[in-house]
């Protein structure tokens, strides 16, 4: 029967599953055994008096020798899932099964007693994970061997560091050879050396046919490692399928709520300066600074290095509104790293000015001034605005590093009296696929002799995209 | 609920090796190490002699004597009995990194408790035989025959109390402070400082006969301390019966609470 084969061919099969938790109300915790017969019988409160749903009718099917990464937000019910899937957490309705044995990297050295050696430790927590005491006997070496710890293998566990108790942990857990591994944001374990064998050890599980159920934060090993990919939101699936689009359907959300996010900062920032819905400088009487945020003064703050977020000026020239808007001339707070960002200004003149310059500072997510400049020092004399006007400040490739940024936008005389001075108001986040260190990217390549050989990986969608034009065509 | 109960075996090298390691852990780092399980029993004894023959002269007839085995025989099954309880009450939060991260069967945690202690037990029934040899060289090997009999009853009772306490412990905290004081209670409420026949007036027979562990002790006494043939062995069947029916009853509750250990501890 055809029905049949595909169902012995699922690893895990998880048909509508919910998991409901019961949060305490307050009274609840305070219950005793005494208040518990007195007030009526056992049963009764046991039952929940609030509820909380991690997991809402979550189905997913995963092929035997596949690898299956699962994505999603901090209390997206990852874990939980991963939880029901070991079978530690049972689901309140729906069912999973699992075909063969599970081991599960939930917490590392979870089952160790801190008061015996490393070497009865092994035994007692491969035992737990279903090893018989022969089978622990002939890996043992190995597992040392891969913990790194043959010279410690026989003093407490308590003397152990947390690296070394994780990494003993580990070495146990994926000695158990199990048909299915359960692994659980794990691989933060031990040095860069020691995670690489840790990911060597899966590559290896995999070539052997065995499947991996992986929750993770890191996209990155989802796209490189798993087969497919579901991504849990609020404890539903949001969607399932190749790793690369379920990544890239995430990424967005998870940048569209950044965006909520920031947007709603500067909304809050510019509130507390008064720059609202298209209203005027604040009057010059008005100025009272609060909270640090300077509010509606003509004079610029005493020392302009130290000064906070807020907002001053005459008000004769006025900005009454920035957007910084994508490649796409859609608002927005979130950029990517070498795509084109325009900052437009919305400008509005009392009376005819003569004398003005605009100007813009660029701050990293510390108050550092990464970038600084006007229309004056990139020799522009001013002639004359009036009326309602706009300003654009174009950047054709935004050679920032991934990080959060925050803008000074200006327009003051030649020496330097304000008109409408925003400090610091404005905050975008820059995004990169690569993660360099530092604020500015220069534009770059690398260039060898034949001697020296390297090979481009294969990156995810947007991989360096400044350097597009560099690469030689296929 | 038999199924579980069925798995349970299938877990015999997994509870063998926590025991093992509950023993090694237990006087890791002291300098007398394994010794203090032959100790303990005998500074308890010490203890007890001193109280009872020095503070308190005269409580006990004269005709239970060597008093100090008459004590032995209650004390020893009593340690085991009340301590088991204690630590298996604990033993399901103590473990709760076993039961939250862990694929682990939640019942092992008491029943280690349990036999680790029943385990200490054994380590101080050699003072106890030494006391024999001393006191009662004339015991009758067929007497001494129900001694094994009388453990497995009450390991079979220790075991379903054990359970049912460790169940409900996790929901209801408090069970594990009122349990230290309801045991002391207990143990003036079983004959093991006084024999059986002459407990004080207060104490109505009726009362020391419905106290399961009286009928340990006295079997225990009848069998060691005094001569003649076991005659308790009708009470004995009937604490059996009992403790099967309380095992049932502490595995049944355990088995229905088990999910909820995951969340609660």
């Amino acid at each position: 029967m055809p029905a049949s084969t595909t169902t012995s061919s699922l690893a895990i099969h998880a048909d509508n599953v919910s998991k409901i938790y019961r949060r305490f109300a307050h009274k609840r915790q305070f219950a005793t055994l005494k208040s518990a017969i007195l007030s009526g019988s056992l049963v009764r409160d046991l039952k929940p008096d609030e509820t909380f749903r991690a997991l809402d009718g979550v189905s997913f099917d995963v092929q035997a020798g596949r690898t299956y990464g699962i994505i999603g937000r901090n209390g997206s019910g990852k874990s939980t899932l991963l939880k029901c899937v070991a079978g530690i957490a049972k689901p309140t309705t729906g069912k999973i099964t699992v075909n063969g044995r599970i081991s599960a990297l939930i917490e590392l050295g979870a089952g160790f007693h801190p008061e015996i050696s490393g070497r009865e430790n092994v035994f007692i927590n491969g035992i737990m994970l279903g090893l018989s005491k022969a089978e622990i006997e002939r890996r043992f070496d190995e597992i040392v061997e891969f913990a790194e710890l043959a010279p410690f293998i026989d003093a407490p566990v308590k003397t152990y560091s947390s690296g070394m108790y994780m990494r003993l942990g580990f070495a146990v857990a994926v000695h158990v050879d199990p048909d299915v591994l359960l692994v659980d944001e794990v691989l933060a374990v031990g040095d860069e050396g020691f995670a690489h064998k840790c990911l060597d050890k899966f590559a290896e599980f995999r070539r052997r046919g065995k499947t991996i159920l992986l929750v993770t934060h890191s996209l990155g090993l989802v796209e490189r490692f798993c087969d497919e990919a579901l991504w849990l939101d609020k404890g539903k699936v949001k969607a399932v399928g190749v790793p690369k689009r379920v990544i890239d359907a995430y990424v967005t959300e998870v940048e569209e709520s950044e965006e909520a996010f920031l947007a709603s900062q500067d909304a809050r920032a510019r509130e507390r300066v008064d720059l609202g819905a298209g209203s005027s400088v604040p009057s010059h009487d008005a100025g009272v600074p609060e909270d640090g945020v300077t509010a509606g003064n003509v004079e610029a703050p005493a020392d302009m290095f130290k000064a906070e977020a807020g907002r001053w000026g005459s008000g004769d020239i006025e900005i009454t509104k920035v957007d910084l808007l994508d490649p796409q001339g859609e608002p927005g707070h979130v950029f990517h790293s070498g795509e084109p960002m325009t900052i437009r200004l919305q400008l509005a003149a009392k009376s005819p000015v003569k004398d003005f310059v605009f100007g813009i500072g660029l701050f990293n997510a510390d108050g550092v001034c990464i970038y600084g400049t006007n229309t004056n020092i990139e020799e522009m004399s001013a002639q004359e605005i009036s009326g309602t006007g706009e300003a654009r400040f174009v950047i054709d490739d935004l050679a920032l590093t991934e990080g959060t940024y925050k803008l000074d936008l200006a327009v003051h005389k030649l020496d330097g009296f304000p008109y409408d001075y925003h400090r610091q108001l404005y905050t975008f986040r820059v995004k990169s696929p690569i993660k360099d260190v530092g604020f500015f990217r220069p534009r770059h390549r690398w260039s060898f002799s034949s001697s020296v050989r390297l090979v481009q990986l294969q990156g995810p969608e947007g991989w360096r995209p400044h350097m597009k034009d560099d690469e030689p065509q296929a | 609920m038999f199924h579980n109960l069925r798995q349970l075996v299938r877990y015999r090298a997994l509870i063998q090796s926590l025991v093992t390691r509950e023993l090694k852990a237990r006087y890791r780092g002291s300098v007398l190490g394994f010794f203090w399980s032959f100790i303990n029993p005998l500074l308890l004894l010490v203890v007890y002699s001193f109280v009872f023959t020095v503070v308190l002269p005269g409580t006990h007839p004269p005709e239970i004597e060597p008093y100090a085995l008459f004590l032995f025989c209650g004390i020893l099954p009593w340690t085991w009995f009340s301590s088991s309880l204690t630590e298996a009450a604990n033993s399901l939060m103590a473990g709760g990194n076993l039961i939250k991260k862990v694929l682990f069967p939640a019942e092992i945690l008491p029943i280690v408790a349990v036999l680790s202690n029943m385990m200490h037990f054994f380590f101080g029934l050699p003072i106890l035989l030494a006391f024999l040899i001393w006191f009662r060289p004339t015991i009758s090997f067929v007497e001494v025959l129900w001694f094994p009999v009388v453990v497995a009853v009450q390991l079979l009772f220790t075991l379903g109390l054990s359970l049912l306490l460790a169940a409900l412990t996790v929901h209801f905290r408090d069970i594990k402070d009122i349990l230290s004081n309801l045991l002391t209670l207990w143990f003036f409420a079983t004959p093991i400082i006084y024999p059986m026949h002459l407990a004080p007036g207060t104490i109505s027979k009726a009362v020391l006969n419905a106290n399961p562990f009286s009928h340990f002790a006295v079997s225990y006494q009848e069998i060691l301390f005094y001569e003649g043939p076991f005659g308790h062995w009708k009470w004995l069947l009937a604490i059996f019966v009992a403790s099967v029916l309380l095992f049932l009853l502490g595995y049944f509750l355990f088995d229905r609470l088990r999910d909820s250990f995951a969340e609660e501890v």
